[in-house]
């Protein structure tokens, strides 16, 4: 019986089962391709497959962030994706397409403003993107699947009106360093990943805001009755997330070094939904877990990444998250965890 | 004094209005546009989405949203032009299959958003992904579909007066539009949407059907989105993957446009057919226009189930904590 009580307290852990998929997938990795874990410094770098999947996944591990504060209000973005290729577009544009041929070294560093004006500039339009979800949702009261949805469908069309319906290259090696570059060896984009998760917990737990952010999830009207400014901070959940979209943005379209309106970023709500609750926070709001939405997006990205070098197409992905989705909503239902309490009470 | 039966019938009244001073406007700056087979093209280029935006009627009026009408609709095209391109299989088979398919999924929807209570847009949104997922598994191209049957069914024109021509889609959307008409004034069914939507729990106290009705919500929907996709495949002569991508915002902003509150419990069909005409305006305008490109319908679009959305809150002055 003590076995069974060892178990039992360590599959009630938090994150025992997100880690547990995670090992799996890793350990499947390994047994695939013993080279899996292995690392290597080239020019000062580090190298290998697992610093490939850290790199993929700093995009999603950042709007995973933003969308569970989100979610924890009992929202919803699903404009995130479009947030992600407006960030682009503007950067994009604001450094100008223009590829500049010099003798020997090749390219040259052409940019029209300077990284100091250009990012402050798409990371400003995208937080003016989440203020804006966060005005319809808290002032205006608009369900938030339908706030979102609305700059979900007119946000792509805005990117393509900023990269006037092109693909925009990038020919600005600075640019590159966000999702490209390396510092001390470790990718550029895990250092943007730890600054925002730093910031985030910093206000969540060491104040009572991400108290608050809960309350507003489980009960509004109470928590209203409570004194806590539910409209402000809802707002600002909203405004965060853009801001997270807007950061992964850059990440993104400096990696592929350009900005595609119609493709950058797509799908990427779905991505990001199923790491926030892969990560344990509840769709229903309430209880979210900053750490854990970055466990799912590593999940994510490990999976997909799997799926590659198993040599299934890549398309098969989408029809496995789909059924994830559908089956943690399940699992996260009243009536399974009802059910669940109640098999384990008599037991 | 504007009486609650006033109020209901305002947006309507709204969107009927704004739909003449949009034709009107289009008609006075184009020459060509105020014509009777410019009008029917309206039809001709929407019948599918005015198929989809009926089933999505039902549901928002229930209280829910369906956000995976057009993955479904993409997933139809694949699997009849796979079926009858690849296959060989006759029409006469493929149609009725696929509109199985499609009720199928609506069907399993409705199950698991009425017995395990998860909100409707997050397994929609699943089943918006599954289904685009399962149509790249079946190809990542486009298949073009040369049947004969496709073919002539999509070249044939319904002569009208006045030398003018209508497709055999339109009259499938119309005939759809009477069922739904029908289906939700003079039956049981359409009172218990209506009052699902109101109120759930009353409903449930008054003994109705509750998730009988909500579950056949979901299928009816997935059956709709299903014809819509065999209407599109017509239209098109392809099965994409990437076909009727982000369909689900203009067949919501059709249905909210007409009027239907997003909250439930209100909405007309015939609204939802101005919704559907206000998009047919808005894209041949921009077409006539020339200049300005394709992806501006997507923005007017959003921005005026914005304003819609806005006006229903200030109507039912409702607003969430």
């Amino acid at each position: 019986m003590r076995e069974v009580s060892f178990l039992r307290r360590w599959t009630a852990k938090h994150h025992f089962w997100a880690v547990a998929v995670l090992v799996l997938l890793l350990a499947y990795n390994l047994v695939a391709d013993p080279q899996f874990f292995a690392l290597e410094i080239r020019d000062g770098h580090l190298y290998g497959s697992t610093i490939d999947i850290l790199n993929r996944a700093a995009p999603l591990m950042i709007i995973a962030m933003g969308l569970a504060l989100v979610i924890a209000t009992h929202g919803i973005d699903i404009s995130v994706g479009a947030v992600v290729a407006i960030s682009g577009a503007v950067a994009a544009a604001m450094i100008g397409g223009q590829l500049v041929l010099s003798g020997g070294t090749g390219m040259e560093d052409v940019t029209q403003s300077p990284l100091v004006v250009v990012i402050p500039c798409a990371l400003g339009v995208a937080l003016v993107c989440g203020m804006w979800n966060g005005v319809l949702v808290s002032w205006f009261g608009l369900q938030p699947i339908v706030a979102t949805l609305i700059l979900l469908g007119t946000g792509r069309g805005v990117a393509q009106l900023i990269t006037n319906g092109q693909i925009v290259t990038i020919y600005y090696s600075p640019y590159y360093v966000i999702g490209n570059g390396f510092l001390l060896g470790v990718p550029f984009s895990l250092f943007i990943v730890a600054a925002v998760a730093t910031v985030l917990l910093l206000m969540t737990r060491k104040t009572a805001l991400g108290l608050f952010i809960e309350a507003i999830g489980i009960n509004p009207v109470a928590s209203r009755l409570a004194g806590i400014r539910a409209r402000t901070i809802t707002f600002a959940c909203y405004a965060v997330c853009g801001l997270c979209a807007g950061i992964a943005g850059l990440i993104v379209s400096s990696n592929v070094k350009s900005a595609d309106g119609n493709n950058a970023g797509l799908l990427f709500e779905l991505d990001a939904i199923l790491a926030v609750v892969l990560g344990g926070t509840s769709l229903n709001g309430g209880r979210f877990y900053l750490l854990g939405s970055i466990l799912g997006a590593l999940i994510i990205q490990t999976l997909t990444t799997t799926i590659y070098a198993v040599g299934v197409a890549p398309e098969v992905t989408l029809v496995v998250k789909g059924l994830v989705v559908f089956a943690v909503s399940i699992l996260q239902s009243d009536r399974v965890k009802a059910a669940l309490a109640t098999s384990r009470s008599t037991s | 004094v504007i009486t609650e039966r006033h109020r209901r019938y305002l947006p309507l009244a709204v969107t009927i209005v704004l739909f003449l001073v949009m034709y009107g406007t289009g008609s006075y700056l184009f020459e060509g546009f105020f014509s009777l087979q410019v009008f029917l093209n309206f039809f001709i280029d929407n019948a599918f989405l005015a198929i989809t935006a009926i089933g999505m009627t039902f549901v928002i009026i229930s209280g829910g949203i369906d956000l995976s009408v057009g993955s479904v609709i993409a997933l139809t095209t694949m699997v009849s032009a796979a079926l009858v391109e690849h296959r060989g299989w006759s029409p006469t088979v493929v149609i009725p299959l696929v509109l199985a398919m499609g009720s199928g999924i609506g069907l399993v929807m409705g199950l698991v958003i009425q017995y395990f209570r998860v909100q409707p847009f997050i397994v929609t949104l699943a089943g918006m992904f599954l289904a685009r997922g399962l149509c790249y598994l079946i190809s990542i191209d486009s298949i073009t579909i040369e049947n004969s049957f496709y073919t002539e069914l999509a070249a044939y024109r319904i002569p009208l007066p006045h030398e003018t021509s209508i497709t055999f889609n339109v009259v499938i959307a119309l005939v759809m539009l009477v069922i739904a008409i029908y289906m939700a004034h003079f039956t049981r069914f359409g009172r218990t949407v209506y009052a699902i939507g109101g109120s759930e729990q009353s409903a449930l106290l008054m003994g109705l059907p509750v998730a009988r009705t909500k579950v056949l919500v979901y299928t009816f929907n997935g059956f709709c989105s299903a014809l819509a996709g065999v209407v599109f495949t017509f239209y098109m002569l392809s099965g994409y993957g990437l076909h009727a991508q982000g369909m689900e915002l203009d067949a919501i902003a059709a249905v909210v446009i007409g009027g239907t509150l997003l909250t439930g419990g209100s909405g007309y069909l015939v609204g939802t057919l101005f919704g559907v005409l206000m998009y047919g305006t808005i894209q041949t305008i921009l077409s006539f226009h020339g200049d300005l490109s394709s992806w501006w319908t997507k923005i007017v679009i959003g921005l005026l189930l914005l304003a819609f959305c806005l006006l229903q809150q200030v109507l039912t002055g409702r607003k969430r904590a």
